[in-house]
């Protein structure tokens, strides 16, 4: 998998990250290093639901409430004086599985716009369901009085640790994505997104498999959930809204969908172009339509597919 | 005596008015192939898709090798044995013609909640994979995507699908269907490579093959069967010639 522009690309995006907080120190811009964080939580994002919707054709519209969840996850427990790390994470990872197993065997029985339309309305359950707790905020969200603690491993109220601890759970989750699409299981995901009904022929039954991988999915969502509560100190309900399911939805098609780190470079120039653009004018995403719309149109494989597409067709 | 490993016994199917099969009764004896013949709309492809799975029988029952499979899923049959191909070609077109026929072999190897291993080189898996491929004679063709094999070779590839599930019966759905005659004719030697080794239920429209394969020829009409028999005898079998080979049969 992979050639080798797509890999030197990677590679770049990488030591440009790793550098970054050097940068920000020197210029005295803090500003871009919360802009990466961002950029690198949310690539987590995009690359767990490329693994259903990239590799496994299943396109969920309801992504950001495993996000939601363990945001929340993390912002309930430090509410209630739990601000060890190392039960909130897991805890957060855990709980977004449950709900990627209820929700998947749910919406799973559906297809095409089914599928869609079901995973969005089950994420805007969350998202309501956010906003119903008073007790955490209600619709104004719930400041993080304390971020999630490591001790004595590692303090993460430090930016730069966070960022690096951040740098290095992409690195991680990029790795993971790698052998899961690759293993067995993996096969059996994308072939099931190819052709269900030759899958089922020759002996597979497919619905276990892609419940496994939606779980799989939601779990590593949660995590970049968890992550983004201790980044943004905050949680509130639009983490979950279906609009924040749809900018996923779009930084994996911008990105490559189906492509390993496609995602990655697509959630990095998605939160990259609305921050000039925002910068530019008021009417941002007046611009920022039409370049998706070339985007799709002109490059098929994303952002990560239109600069090594010649190699590809040779080999 | 012949043990005879696939019974159909009253097989029905109706879709709205239109009865698909109509009280088939079928048997297939172990190392034959038996060919299945008749106009078209005559219920041929339905009834793969009752033996397959694809379609829930409205009464009758299956029995493979003796066991009642009526009520099992598509992957359980497949599971048991009885591997399928499609009319209208399916591969998995982004894949390789190996990564294709692994994935088959991988189906039929336990479990695939294997979530580390690469599985692009396991040898377990792409070893079978080169063998069947080399059956069908697309050996050299193993690391074309399928969307880039011709047509024929499509065709082929999912026969070697079919065969790397190690079945213990193929259900041929019109593997000739759209073929020139140079890749008929290859294709007829696959199949005559299989002969006698593996069971088949062949559906074909193209009458040199099937008078050259089978060993059994069924005739369908209307989802009802007409006439079994041995290739010699459905030749001359008078209503056969009527309702079916017509004027074909008629010339010599």
């Amino acid at each position: 998998m992979g050639n080798k522009t797509q890999i030197s690309i990677v590679v770049f995006v990488f030591l440009g990250l790793a550098i970054i907080p050097l940068v920000a120190q020197m210029t005295d811009t803090p500003f871009y290093l919360d802009l990466a964080r961002r950029m690198m939580i949310l690539s987590i994002g995009a690359l767990s639901l490329n693994l259903i919707m990239g590799y496994g054709g299943l396109i969920s519209f309801g992504h950001a409430a495993y996000i939601g969840v363990g945001a929340y996850t993390v912002g309930i427990c430090a509410e209630h004086d739990l601000v060890s790390g190392f039960i909130q994470w897991p805890l957060a990872i855990i709980l977004s599985g449950l709900f990627a197993v209820v929700f998947g065997a749910i919406s799973l029985r559906t297809r095409g716009v089914y599928f869609i339309m079901i995973t969005l309305a089950l994420a805007q359950m969350m998202y309501f369901l956010g906003v119903s707790l008073d007790r955490y905020g209600g619709d104004d969200g719930l400041p993080l009085i304390e971020r999630s603690s490591f001790e004595p491993l590692i303090d993460i109220t430090n930016n730069i640790v966070l960022y690096y601890l951040i740098f290095f759970a992409l690195l991680f989750s990029l790795f993971l994505s790698k052998r899961l699409v690759n293993s067995r299981f993996g096969m059996v995901l994308q072939g099931a997104r190819s052709n269900e009904t030759r899958m089922k022929a020759i002996g597979f039954p497919t619905f276990g498999y892609q419940l496994t991988a939606f779980v799989i999915a939601g779990m590593m969502a949660g995590f970049a959930g968890a992550l983004l509560a201790n980044h943004t100190d905050f949680i509130n309900p639009d983490m979950m809204h279906w609009t924040r399911s749809g900018d996923l939805i779009i930084m994996v098609l911008l990105g490559g969908m189906g492509s390993l780190a496609g995602p990655v470079v697509g959630a990095l120039a998605f939160l990259l172009l609305e921050e000039l653009l925002s910068g530019v004018t008021e009417y941002w995403q007046l611009i920022f339509g039409p370049f998706l719309i070339l985007a799709v149109l002109f490059a098929r494989g994303g952002l990560l597919g239109f600069f090594s597409a010649k190699e590809r067709e040779n080999g | 005596m012949v043990r005879s490993l696939l019974e159909v016994c009253s097989l029905r199917k109706t879709f709205g008015g239109v009865v698909a099969t109509d009280n088939l009764n079928l048997s297939v004896e172990q190392g034959t192939i038996h060919a299945i013949i008749g106009p078209n709309g005559a219920g041929k492809t339905t009834l793969i898709s009752q033996l397959s799975g694809l379609l829930e029988s409205d009464s009758g029952k299956i029995y493979f090798d003796g066991m009642d499979i009526s009520n099992l899923s598509t992957p359980d049959r497949a599971r048991l044995g009885l591997a399928r191909t499609f009319q209208i070609t399916s591969v998995f077109q982004e894949f390789t013609a190996l990564e294709n026929v692994a994935l088959a072999v991988q189906a039929h190897d336990g479990h695939s909640f294997r979530f580390w291993r690469p599985a692009r080189s396991e040898i377990q898996l792409t070893q079978p994979a080169q063998k069947t491929l080399k059956t069908v004679g697309l050996d050299d063709r193993v690391d074309t995507p399928a969307r880039l094999l011709s047509h024929g070779e499509r065709r082929q590839l999912e026969i070697s699908m079919a065969l790397a599930t190690k079945p213990r019966m193929l259900l041929l759905d019109e593997p000739m269907a759209g073929m020139g005659a140079e890749e008929s004719r290859r294709m007829v030697n696959i199949l005559l490579k299989l002969k006698g080794k593996q069971t088949i239920l062949l559906i074909e429209h193209d009458m040199d093959a099937v008078f050259a394969l089978a060993d059994k020829i069924t005739v369908l009409v209307y989802g009802r069967e007409i006439a079994t028999g041995s290739p010699k005898e459905i030749r001359a079998d008078e209503e056969v010639r009527s309702a079916y080979l017509g004027d074909e049969a008629d010339v010599t």
